[in-house]
């Protein structure tokens, strides 16, 4: 996932729901649109269903021309040892990156709600161009700057890479949780004379958790699929992405079709998940009310 | 502020309530780490782009200076890579609105009685976000070769020249730009179109309105932020992108974009300020347009 990728999600998750048409508005489309926007989804779903497949072929050196069905790819996914190291690295990466970005994300978000204080539109302004800037140049100038410092990169600087671009978007998915929230709650808290803490803890968090748990799922995602941003900054260390661009030129090994299968099936069971528990949620929700 | 330009359902603002200590500390160790990862390189961005080649150094030692000269001699140099990227990434967004209008409207405004259906089509345009990047761009190069069935078939229908490829082309990094924007370019329409009033429609239609009028006075007006979003956030990544347009994936000799200097004078060439001044030269282009564009569309006060 891509930085940009990130606040398209952020900002498709924050629009609030209309109320619902009661009419179907039929007359404009008839049959034309209804089978555009299947033969539209399908095409996005080509390449998908591509790296699926030939995460089954029984490749030599490159997946590039199908040699008949096998599961070995999927049983033995480390018998490329290099694929699997760069995964881990990936995973650790993603973890670390994700833990931190949320924490110091979340923080800026209650405080951009809550609070009154100076300099906001050029707080707004700094938490806003990291997502407004192309890759290559957030890239870049990090990496110039440690060049200029005289920092070995590697996994840390890949880390602190990670963290920057992903604050903006724990930002702006937190920012909108915190802002449905309910100040009456906390005042109540406060009313029966829970300390700042307790309140902190015991009311505010918990009704943030679920925002905070989104904007997580979203920095380990654009963690995770980050290249441009990554090869800037890694010196020797290889991950995921990087080590499919590097071996792109020589062919991939069907066990990184594996992993990324792997991933994107967990993902859209993590995503279809939650639209599942959301929708009951809603259910439950308009039959109390 | 700036957000809005992107994010097309902002939460309403509360007042904010308190003045506090609690907020310097909540926002200084995030606001710190940006300054430092973010402001920071930018900065340092322009020191490297006007530095000089050491006196006595290696390749790749360089000095502080003022060499302004780098500039002219990067965009004299690249001026063709650096026009392509803004023409490439032009076609891309312009493929991508089209492609995707017609679908966030049905998934939007025609899907709405059947929310279930709308939340699986949502699900299955953000998909390619779940699989790599690079693999999905891969898999095209792969569809897309000579060998492949689409080509062979393009060819037995004399459809395409017998010697003609489609990998390598102009053509073909557009075609993975787009592609790969494509849901940047779904997903803040969709937004948009999603809380489209129908009554205005049937208020068109009530007055004698033919439906293409109606499309183009109401329906698109009215989803105006969802364009604009929608373009810029596909706009920005497409120009700054080089791994649709790079020889081992989609692109061939004559299809290097700025992206792909700016890696190779970075990474390979060890030329920094080469690397460094292209990289201010397509910020200040792309910040250029995005303001001059957001001007145009009529939402001004989203920038």
């Amino acid at each position: 996932m891509t930085v940009q990728e990130g606040l398209v999600i952020a900002s498709a998750a924050d629009a609030p729901h209309p109320p619902r048409a009661r009419r179907a508005q039929f007359s404009l489309g008839s049959w034309l649109l209804p089978v555009y926007t299947a033969l539209a989804l399908i095409f996005l779903l080509i390449p998908i269903a591509y790296t699926f497949v030939f995460s089954f072929n029984n490749s030599l050196k490159s997946n590039i021309s199908w040699r008949g069905f096998t599961l070995d790819n999927w049983t033995n996914v480390c018998n490329a040892q290099d694929v699997c190291a760069a995964f881990g690295n990936s995973i650790l990466i993603g973890v670390v990156a994700t833990v931190v970005a949320t924490a110091l994300g979340t923080a800026i978000a209650i405080a951009l709600v809550r609070y009154r204080f100076r300099f906001r539109s050029a707080i707004s302004l700094l938490l806003f161009l990291p997502m407004a800037t192309p890759e290559v140049v957030l890239g870049a100038g990090l990496a110039s700057e440690f060049l200029g410092a005289g920092v070995q990169k590697g996994i840390g600087t890949i880390i602190v890479a990670h963290i920057m671009f992903c604050i903006s978007f724990v930002v702006v998915t937190v920012k909108a949780r915190v802002s449905s929230l309910d100040p009456a709650l906390e005042e109540a808290g406060r009313d029966l004379y829970g300390s700042p803490a307790q309140v902190f803890w015991r009311i505010t968090f918990p009704l943030l958790l679920p925002g905070i748990i989104a904007a997580a799922l979203l920095s380990f995602a654009l963690s995770f699929d980050d290249f441009i941003i990554t090869s800037f900054n890694s010196g020797s260390a290889t991950t995921f992405p990087k080590f499919v661009y590097i071996s792109a030129a020589r062919g991939i090994p069907a066990e990184a079709n594996v992993i990324a299968s792997a991933v994107f099936l967990l993902a859209i069971v993590l995503v279809i998940g939650q639209q599942v528990t959301a929708a009951s949620r809603r259910k439950r929700l308009t039959r109390v009310g | 502020m700036a957000f809005s330009a992107f994010a097309t359902g902002t939460a309403r603002e509360q007042v904010p309530r308190r003045k506090s200590r609690v907020a310097l500390l909540l926002l200084l160790p995030g606001i710190l780490y940006l300054v430092l990862f973010f402001l920071v390189p930018l900065v340092s961005l322009v020191i490297t782009s006007l530095q000089a080649p050491s006196a006595f150094g290696d390749v790749g030692s360089y000095q502080t200076a003022f060499n302004w000269n780098n500039y002219v001699v990067s965009i004299t140099q690249y001026g063709d890579q650096i026009v392509r990227s803004f023409f490439y990434a032009v076609l891309a967004t312009v493929f991508a609105l089209l492609f995707s209008y017609p679908l966030a409207y049905f998934i939007g405004v025609t899907a709405r009685p059947w929310p279930l259906l709308q939340n699986l089509m949502l699900v299955l345009v953000i998909a390619p976000f779940f699989i790599s990047f690079l693999l999905r761009t891969l898999a095209w190069k792969s569809l897309l070769s000579d060998e492949s069935g689409f080509v062979t078939g393009l060819k037995a229908l004399s459809l395409l020249a017998p010697d003609a490829h489609i990998t390598g082309t102009p053509v073909a990094v557009v075609f993975g730009l787009t592609y790969n924007f494509i849901p940047f370019m779904t997903l803040p329409l969709y937004a948009a179109l999603e809380r489209l009033d129908t009554q205005y429609l049937e208020a068109g239609s009530d007055l004698y309105a033919r439906p293409s009028t109606v499309f183009r006075k109401v329906t698109i007006p009215l989803s105006m932020p969802g364009i604009v979003s929608g373009v810029l956030l596909t706009f920005i990544p497409a120009a700054g992108d080089y791994v649709n347009a790079s020889r081992e994936f989609l692109g061939g000799t004559g299809t290097a974009m700025m992206g792909n200097v700016i890696e190779s004078n970075f990474l390979i060439l060890l030329n920094y300020p080469a690397a460094a001044s292209l990289s201010i030269i397509l910020m200040v282009v792309i910040l250029a347009i995005v303001t001059a564009y957001v001007r145009r569309s009529g939402t001004e006060d989203l920038l």
